[in-house]
């Protein structure tokens, strides 16, 4: 993890760097903001990552000499077919709609996307009914 | 439905099997047909729809140009109302830059090639990218029902400066589509930034280390961490625009104590790194496509990777760039910021020379239409030099230089994404295109490209502003503008050709295989198309091009000219 | 030496930036055409000829190359950046003006305040201004400036932004709501030149013309003698108007023409 730290930090720092100058050289309250913001963007997830990488053993996908052999095992659990991202999709639609047409659009949209996050939970719970996610 | 996916380790320890194995222990219903769209989370379907949607976002918006373009064939024409035409190029430029270039980009190809060519099964959240499609497809479509409300579309341009995007001098529901269309198409990127970062970042295969990456991959990291970093920013500004038009606000107006040059900031802070997180991926096709044509590695890879760091990190220095002639912003400091990024930029530029240079250039479509990228980018970063100096954009900006300089730079991006096409088109389908048609399509594209833009830039330096719908009246500037309208119809023709090779290579059916280019990253070793979760197998991975390495034995990598060593040798093939 | 497309500047300051355009220029042509060849040239030099299809060397990278074509760009980049500075601070100076001209832009036209006329004798001109000339659209008011003098300007928009620019000047600058930008210009030629708005200000925006006639000063000063006479009359007649129609109630105001802001 130590690469992505690295990228992450220096774009972290360099936002900070040119964020400074900016922000005292011109004064100008919104672009100093939105700079400093950026820096946070930069040193949140990357000094995480440092954190992280000074303290793990590296991964597979971090050795020079790993072989596939070495990242044998369960990668990740990936939900294959789901009409909840479709549905969640359509709810936001809806509350566009509702910022143009009027309030009555967000009913609708409401609906969709409460039901599209209940079910997108708990088909993450429930796993496939083949697979080991489920037996639990 | 979840599926688990395993890698196992065969005899050889390169086996990596997919779920398919999995799917014969146990029964389930594999959806079919629409519904099997509806609710697909395989990226390589995903980025295929948003392919598909946002080249039909493309053939709108050009349908939409060309209209434009014959009005602006003579002063005072009457093709449209001059209301009509205001909503055309607002229309145009939105379609285009919100609805197209990005969507094909970080959400067409990166979603389909990104994972295969890191050997990972799927992006890292399957139902977020679904997510990111119908985000992108529910806003296109509010956008486009801009055309059919009372009062048509938007016509304040697709930057949408206020006070005129406001309710008093913009009112109506067009205007409202086009901010609901970018809320939307905005959390559509913002999650496909996230996934791409984090797919990166967790799911790369044993061995590919993130130096190992090939720089089409290296180019949408930064881009995703660009997305996250500017998007929220433009959500941000477009909230408070909708605010000020529907629940009394004054941020952007002058009565109530607002600021108006504050939308130009907000907007700008996300509209410049939105420009390289449009342009670094078709840097990185290019890049791809020129070391394979080339039959190189790619020359420079480090200095590659950090000239793309480094733009990304200057991007968000440079917004006031486009603000110069407002006479409230710090001249220098966004003078020098945007002169500066032009190094990097001219690095990769001579990084692709250097990858052809020695090698044995193959001048398929592809590579026709790589190189003519490199081209014409060339001349729209040049003039893009001009604009970084205040006294040069004084007279520029706003005018037709300006809208020749940023069409040189799109355009050649258009190139690049069709050599993405021809390249990956095999991977991804199966299938190749036709290499005489697509040759035909890059040369009328080409020329077209250049025939319309080289008069623009003329027309910009006699004095014809940008958003006009008509023109005084100059022998001169008329047919100047009777070129350009003579170029867009060449790169009409152009697409004419893309469609009628698309679908006659459907028609044709000539399979593709494995590797059909000999090329060089990860994504080749696979089959054309990939299976479901995308590697039955995986090769070792030594070096930026596992699937050469595989290929080619006896040609590593050679440092500065050295002779091949033992050592070379051993490092390789391992 | 080509203008290359520019205008050489009627102004002091237009024809600094227009001797910069050219720097810039002979420095694309150069850089851009060596890069060009080298294109154009690896992409021909190197073609795969069919009788040999073999794996070329593989050159991976040349450190002393990258960090050459590095260096050099970023040079060439601060000597553009020097001369764009000096370029600018003139541009964007504001010297001691011999005539001030308040401009105020407006969806879909112009309107342009003059102080009294030089030799004005103190007083005979109510407020700061003696006279304005407006028009909308294609009206194109026309106004006049003297040469050899510095012009300051002082630009105000009434709702949206415009662009207020004049090529021959080779220069613009935006009208912003709730900002008053100024600049100077010291014309070195006489002649009309045309100026429009720039920025996109809704629908009328590609008619919003207006001109600028720089005359000599002697040339000047009777105009602005006549235009302040005319102002001044337009003034008493709608004063005269305004006592009558007090008086009974059919008559019609004249409306405000002309003499002071609104």
């Amino acid at each position: 993890m130590k690469a992505e730290a690295r990228l992450l930090l220096f774009l972290g720092l360099s936002f900070l760097v040119i964020g400074l100058v900016y922000w005292l050289w011109s004064g100008e309250n919104a672009g100093g903001m939105m700079l400093m913001a950026s820096a946070g963007l930069g040193f949140l997830p990357g000094s995480y990552y440092l954190w992280w990488s000074n303290r793990m053993r590296l991964r597979a996908s971090d050795r020079a000499d790993a072989s596939i052999a070495d990242g044998a095992g369960v990668i990740e659990t990936f939900p294959g077919s789901s009409i909840w991202p479709f549905t969640l999709g359509m709810g936001c639609f809806c509350v566009a709609l509702a910022l143009v047409f009027g309030t009555w659009f967000a009913l609708p949209a409401a609906g969709l996307i409460v039901w599209a996050l209940l079910g997108a939970v708990i088909e993450s719970r429930r796993g496939d009914p083949g697979s080991a996610a489920s037996h639990h | 439905m979840t599926e688990l996916i395993e890698r196992h380790a065969g005899g050889d320890g390169t086996v990596f099997e997919s779920d398919e194995v999995h799917h014969a222990a146990h029964e389930h219903h594999e959806p079919t047909g629409i519904y099997k769209w509806l609710t697909s989370t395989d990226h390589k379907v995903i980025g295929l729809s948003y392919t598909i949607t946002s080249l039909v976002m493309f053939v709108i918006a050009g349908a939409l140009a060309e209209m434009i373009r014959i009005q602006l064939t003579s002063p005072n024409s009457s093709f449209v109302s001059i209301a009509q035409f205001n909503q055309l190029f607002t229309m145009h430029g939105s379609l285009m830059i919100y609805l197209f270039v990005g969507p094909f980009a970080f959400g067409g190809l990166a979603n389909i090639i990104v994972p295969l060519q890191i050997g990972a099964p799927d992006m890292a959240f399957p139902r977020l990218n679904a997510l990111s499609y119908w985000l992108y497809l529910s806003g296109s479509l509010t956008m486009l029902l801009g055309f059919f409300v009372a009062g048509g579309p938007a016509d304040f341009g697709w930057v949408g400066y206020a006070p005129l995007s406001n309710s008093v001098y913009s009112p109506g529901a067009g205007p409202d589509l086009w901010i609901a269309a970018l809320l939307l198409t905005g959390f559509s990127a913002i999650f496909t930034g996230v996934n791409i970062c984090a797919t990166i970042f967790y799911l790369r295969a044993p061995g590919m280390t993130m130096f190992r990456m090939p720089i089409f991959t290296w180019n949408m990291l930064v881009v995703g961490i660009l997305i996250l970093l500017a998007f929220p920013v433009l959500t941000a500004g477009l909230v408070m625009l909708y605010c000020d038009r529907h629940f009394g606000t004054h941020i952007f107006t002058v009565h109530g104590g607002g600021v108006p040059v504050l939308w130009q900031h907000i907007f700008w802070f996300w509209g410049h790194p939105e420009v390289y997180i449009l342009a670094l991926p078709f840097f990185g096709i290019a890049t791809d496509v020129i070391a394979t044509f080339s039959r190189k590695p790619v020359f420079g890879y480090r200095t590659m990777v950090f000239a793309t760091i480094t733009i990304g990190a200057l991007s968000l220095g440079v917004w006031a760039h486009h603000m110069f002639t407002t006479g409230v912003v710090l001249l220098p400091f966004f003078s020098i910021m945007s002169l500066l990024i032009a190094v990097p930029t001219g690095i990769k530029i001579f990084n692709w020379v250097g990858t052809m240079w020695g090698g044995r250039v193959r001048l398929t479509a592809a590579m026709l239409f790589a190189i003519g990228f490199v081209i014409t980018f060339l001349l729209g970063g040049l003039t893009g030099i001009y604009l970084a100096s205040p006294p040069l954009d004084f007279f520029t900006h706003d005018t037709y230089f300006v809208v020749a300089h940023f069409h040189s730079v799109v355009l050649a991006l258009v190139m690049a994404g069709m050599a993405g096409i021809y390249y990956w088109g095999p991977k991804v389908t199966g299938y190749m295109l036709n290499e005489r048609l697509g040759k035909v399509q890059f040369w009328t594209f080409f020329i077209g490209a250049n025939l319309m833009v080289l008069p623009q830039y003329w027309l910009g330096l006699l004095g014809m502003p940008r958003r006009v719908a008509t023109y005084i009246h100059d022998p001169q500037w008329q047919d100047l503008n009777r070129w350009a309208t003579a170029g867009a119809f060449v790169m009409g023709i152009s697409t004419i050709f893309f469609v009628v090779n698309v679908a006659y290579s459907w028609w044709k059916r000539v399979p593709a295989g494995d590797n059909p280019w000999d090329a060089q990253t990860l994504e080749w070793f696979t089959t054309s198309p990939p299976p479901h979760h995308n590697y039955y197998a995986l090769p070792p991975i030594r070096s930026e091009r596992p699937t050469w390495d595989y290929n080619h034995p006896g040609a590593p990598a050679l440092v500065h000219g050295h002779h091949e060593t033992p050592e070379d040798a051993e490092l390789v093939t391992t | 030496m080509s203008s290359f497309g520019a205008h050489p500047g009627a102004t002091t300051t237009g024809r600094q930036t227009y001797h910069l355009w050219q720097g810039f220029t002979i420095g694309a042509i150069v850089v851009g055409g060596i890069t060009l060849a080298l294109i154009v040239f690896a992409a021909v030099r190197y073609r795969v000829r069919p009788s040999d299809d073999g794996v070329p060397r593989q050159t991976q990278y040349h450190l002393p190359l990258e960090v050459t074509y590095t260096i050099i760009p970023i040079l060439i980049v601060l000597v553009l950046f020097a001369f764009t500075v000096v370029v600018e601070n003139n541009v964007t100076a504001l010297p001691p003006p011999q005539l001030t001209v308040r401009v105020q832009a407006f969806q879909w036209g112009w309107r342009f305040f003059y102080p009294p006329a030089p030799g004005t004798p103190a007083g005979q001109v109510k407020g700061p201004y003696a006279f304005t000339i407006a028009g909308q659209t294609t009206q194109t008011p026309t106004i006049e400036m003297p040469e050899h003098e510095n012009v300051r300007i002082v630009l105000q928009s009434l709702d949206v932004v415009h662009g207020f620019y004049i090529r021959e000047f080779n220069f613009s600058r935006y009208a912003l709501p709730g900002v008053t930008n100024e600049f100077t210009f010291n014309a070195q030629q006489t002649g009309t030149f045309f100026g429009q708005c720039t920025q996109y200000c809704g629908l009328y925006h590609s008619l919003m013309w207006f001109q600028v006639k720089v005359v000599t000063p002697g040339q000047y000063v009777a105009w602005a003698r006549s235009q302040q006479t005319q102002a001044a009359n337009l003034a008493a007649i709608a004063a005269a108007a305004a006592s009558l129609s007090q008086g009974s109630a059919g008559l019609p105001v004249r409306p405000d023409i002309g003499g002071g802001t609104n």
